[in-house]
């Protein structure tokens, strides 16, 4: 099957991701947590890189609707690497059940929430300033 | 030396859930994100596989950290998810994030089981 993919773009998702994946790893690293301890900081990650997606996603289809590699580079490669699906679900599997059911669903709240809130709030950045009444018109 | 590690893994992760997502929308589609369920699993199976096992700091970085946290994502699932929701499709946004916490959860378990029975 023909996939036509442009080296580029892999280039683009590559180096976007190692950037994500080394910013995780360095919050990981200043925020250590054990099994016994909320993982604060892969909840801080996944979060904050869905607020991330929601304004980016939003500001790039007003802005810059055809700008392919951007969104490969910052969405897919820099925060798809930055946030992180297979340790947040291992740490459920290894917390305590309190902590874990209590995490699982702080995780699922927080980035739904985030990934609403960073789309809504680039909408409301991208309305023009002095927009006529639609009556009006 | 550890840094080199996570980048080296997260170098071929990133790409490699793209290409996934490139090839299974173009078999399948693109009504529903079977690409990001599909690498949300196998990286939650291997990590879990992975960290039931004696493994190097070394490896843990490569293999875990880089390539396993650069393959899966939240932020693309997320977005899926709110994409569904915007369009009226709340069912199915509903359905994708249980499909998909049930299907890591139960893979990443899977991983752990089996490293445990080698």
């Amino acid at each position: 099957m023909d996939l036509d993919v442009d080296r580029r773009a892999l280039a683009a998702v590559s180096a976007g991701g190692v950037l994500g994946a080394l910013a995780r790893y360095a919050i990981g690293a200043a925020w250590p947590h054990t099994s016994s301890e909320f993982p604060w900081s892969t909840w801080l990650i996944n979060v904050s890189g869905c607020f991330l997606i929601g304004v980016l996603f939003t500001l790039l289809a007003h802005f810059r609707p055809g700008h392919r590699l951007t969104r490969l580079f910052l969405g897919t490669g820099l925060l798809g690497g930055y946030t992180t699906f297979s340790t947040a679900e291992v740490e459920v599997q290894h917390a305590t059940p309190a902590i874990g059911l209590g995490y699982l669903a702080a995780t699922i709240t927080g980035a739904l929430l985030a990934v609403w809130a960073g789309s809504t709030l680039a909408a409301l950045g991208t309305r023009p300033r002095h927009e006529a009444p639609v009556d009006a018109r | 030396m550890t840094l080199l590690l996570v980048a080296l893994g997260a170098a071929i992760g990133a790409p490699l859930r793209y290409l996934t997502d490139r090839y299974v929308q173009a078999r399948y589609g693109t009504g529903f994100p079977w690409g990001t369920l599909a690498v949300n699993a196998v990286g939650s199976l291997v990590l879990g596989f992975l960290l039931g096992q004696p493994l190097s700091p070394g490896l843990t970085a490569l293999l875990g950290t880089g390539f396993c946290g650069a393959l899966t994502t939240y932020s693309t699932f997320s977005w899926e998810t709110l994409t569904f929701a915007r369009r009226g499709e709340q069912a199915t946004a509903v359905a994708y994030v249980l499909v998909s916490l049930l299907t890591g959860l139960g893979a990443a378990s899977l991983g752990a089981i089996t490293a445990q029975a080698l």
